[in-house]
């Protein structure tokens, strides 16, 4: 792919984007910084089914796990967001290496049934484990320190926004070096070609394994992000939807572009926003309406229809 | 013991009657759909719709759950199904996902959401006791059904030139393509039949899983759950693994009830690692 001119600039934008938002947008800043979370948990989904072609139903159990482990450790008594986070997705990336043997073996099917159903144990899990996750009530009482000693996290969500917006980036630059690095190529490479791959001495197994392990990480980080910010972790953060959803935002944006992550769940969360404020049934109805058109007519996702009118 | 062994059988029949449409879904067509659910709950709506708003006997309303849903899902596989059947499976899961949320939606807007109200003509309701052992009449009905209908099938599958057809698409659909089989029309019958059948388990269903507008979500894992533990594209493999998975389950709810669903997810995660390819599954 030769080199767009201007690509530089529009990436500039881009970034510029949500430091605008912050200042222009100040009754925002909650639904931003939810926008922020769920764009990594995105990127986490787009490493291991945009790149490493690892369909997966049961992405949200490693968000979950990430984000009950920030938050149970809050609720315990210690509060303090870097370490909590780096906790949180320390425990996902655990539980990702576990599974990934469990996923990186079978066809489509058997992983589907695989992810979806660690991802329903998981929420089970979480459900019946009352007396540390709080069940359906939700986990409450997560009592966040100061963000690196001098930030208290506001009513207003400033501190929040800010402190998303920056694990983002970091994460952003981290898997975007990730999948232009040898390594991220292979997967690509595993993704179009499984049977190829060992030929030309890449080991499929322990690629996948990594990506998947890296995906839950990066998804963990993401879970727990939220629990801290919201100072509360629903079980819904393990749930199936959000599996659902997540897969949408992605497909919406376009699979195997970190870009495409990041725009599906803007546009994504912007329009549930907006639309589930007049009518959640209604909302519903629409998602899936989208989800169907995007099968047959767009494929590409957003990025992949702009690519399209620029040739 | 043994009630909650009939429980189970009878639980389980009803999961293998919803189920096997999936099962030829993914076996002939390896369409994964997880809007199979859907159908079973059109099937349970046309059931209650018949019976409350125009007054149709329950066992005239069976029938007609399974012709409605069958024409459903003859319809929608003309025109939605049939151009996914080569494409990749993330695809067919995003669709089928969508048309989950549209039936959920749409549900929803004309029944709400609240459980649908139910009831049973007199001689299915009550219990009968055998050597001691207390049967539910309604329970004993339902196994009844799926034992004949399942013997039906199998003749169907075995014994017709349709179900020699089907078998033949199944184990090769090049093959039987070059053989003058009609495989799409063999696909779209396949299809409809498996609808309606899903459909018709969702009526027989609604006294025992209960029907409201969640239900093509809550129960979809339960009906993969039987084709994939089963192994796709035979009748055996999922007869097995559902009558296996409604005593599991009904077992587990009865005697462990803290744990819960806990038994059947934990089960189907160790049965996919001890049988990747199913029970009873197929080598392609």
């Amino acid at each position: 792919m030769k080199a767009l001119p201007g690509k530089r600039t529009i990436e500039i934008i881009f970034w510029l984007v949500p430091v605008v938002a912050f200042f222009l947008l100040p009754g925002y800043l909650v639904l931003g910084s939810q926008i922020l979370i769920v764009a990594i948990f995105a990127l986490s989904l787009d490493l291991i089914l945009g790149y490493a072609g690892i369909v997966s139903l049961g992405h949200a159990a490693f968000f979950g796990l990430g984000a009950y482990t920030a938050g149970i450790l809050a609720v315990k008594g210690w509060g303090e967001p870097l370490s909590g986070l780096l906790a949180g997705g320390a425990m996902a990336a655990l539980a990702g290496f576990i599974v990934s043997f469990l996923v990186v073996r079978g066809e489509d099917l058997a992983r589907l049934m695989v992810t979806l159903g660690i991802g329903l144990l998981l929420f089970e899990a979480a459900n019946r484990a009352a007396f540390i996750t709080g069940g359906v009530d939700g986990l409450s009482g997560v009592a966040m320190w100061k963000l690196l000693g001098v930030f208290p996290f506001d009513i207003g969500g400033k501190t929040a926004y800010v402190y998303s917006l920056a694990v983002l980036v970091i994460v952003f630059i981290a898997l975007r070096r990730l999948v232009a690095s040898p390594f991220g190529l292979s997967l690509t490479g595993i993704r179009e070609n499984k049977q190829r791959m060992p030929s030309i001495g890449a080991p499929v197994q322990r690629r996948l394994v990594a990506a998947y392990t890296i995906g839950a990480l990066v998804a963990g980080i993401a879970g727990a992000l939220l629990a801290q910010t919201t100072q509360f972790v629903g079980l819904d953060s393990l749930g199936f939807n959000r599996s659902a959803e997540l897969m949408i935002m992605l497909v919406l944006g376009g699979t195997g572009r970190l870009y495409g992550a990041i725009i599906g769940t803007v546009v994504f969360m912007v329009a549930q926003d907006y639309l589930s404020g007049i009518n959640p049934v209604y909302w519903q109805f629409w998602l899936g309406l989208l989800m169907v058109m995007f099968v047959f007519f767009a494929r590409g996702g957003i990025l992949g229809a702009l690519e399209k009118l620029k040739r | 013991m043994l009630g909650v062994l009939f429980d189970g059988i009878a639980y389980g029949s009803l999961l293998f009657l919803v189920s096997l449409g999936l099962s030829v879904t993914m076996g002939l067509m390896n369409f994964v759909n997880l809007a199979h659910g859907a159908f079973a709950m059109a099937g349970g709506f046309v059931c209650v719709v018949a019976m409350t708003r125009f007054g149709v006997p329950f066992l005239a309303a069976l029938p007609l759950a399974f012709v409605i849903t069958a024409a459903i899902g003859a319809v929608l596989e003309r025109l939605l199904y049939r151009r996914l059947y080569g494409a990749a499976h993330l695809d067919q899961v995003l669709f089928s996902i969508g048309l989950t949320f549209m039936s959920i939606a749409a549900a929803t807007y004309f029944f709400g959401s609240s459980q649908q109200p139910m009831r049973l003509p007199a001689f299915l309701r009550g219990q009968v006791s055998v050597g001691g052992v207390d049967f539910g009449v309604y329970r004993l009905f339902l196994v009844a059904t799926v034992v004949v209908l399942t013997a039906l099938l199998g003749v169907l599958i075995a014994r017709t030139r349709f179900g020699a057809q089907v078998r033949a698409s199944v184990d090769n659909a090049q093959a039987a393509k070059g053989l003058g089989i009609n495989v799409d029309r063999v696909f779209s019958v396949a299809f409809a039949l498996g609808s309606g059948l899903a459909g018709l388990g969702g009526a027989l269903g609604i006294e025992v899983l209960g029907l409201d507008a969640s239900f093509p979500l809550k129960f979809i894992v339960y009906f993969l759950l039987v084709v994939v533990v089963g192994g796709a594209g035979t009748i055996k493999g999922p007869l097995v693994a559902a009558l296996l998975l409604g005593v599991l389950d009904v077992a587990g709810k009865y005697y462990v009830p803290q744990v819960g669903a806990f038994v059947i997810y934990a089960a189907m995660v160790v049965l996919l690692i001890a049988f990747p390819a199913g029970l009873f599954g197929r080598r392609r």
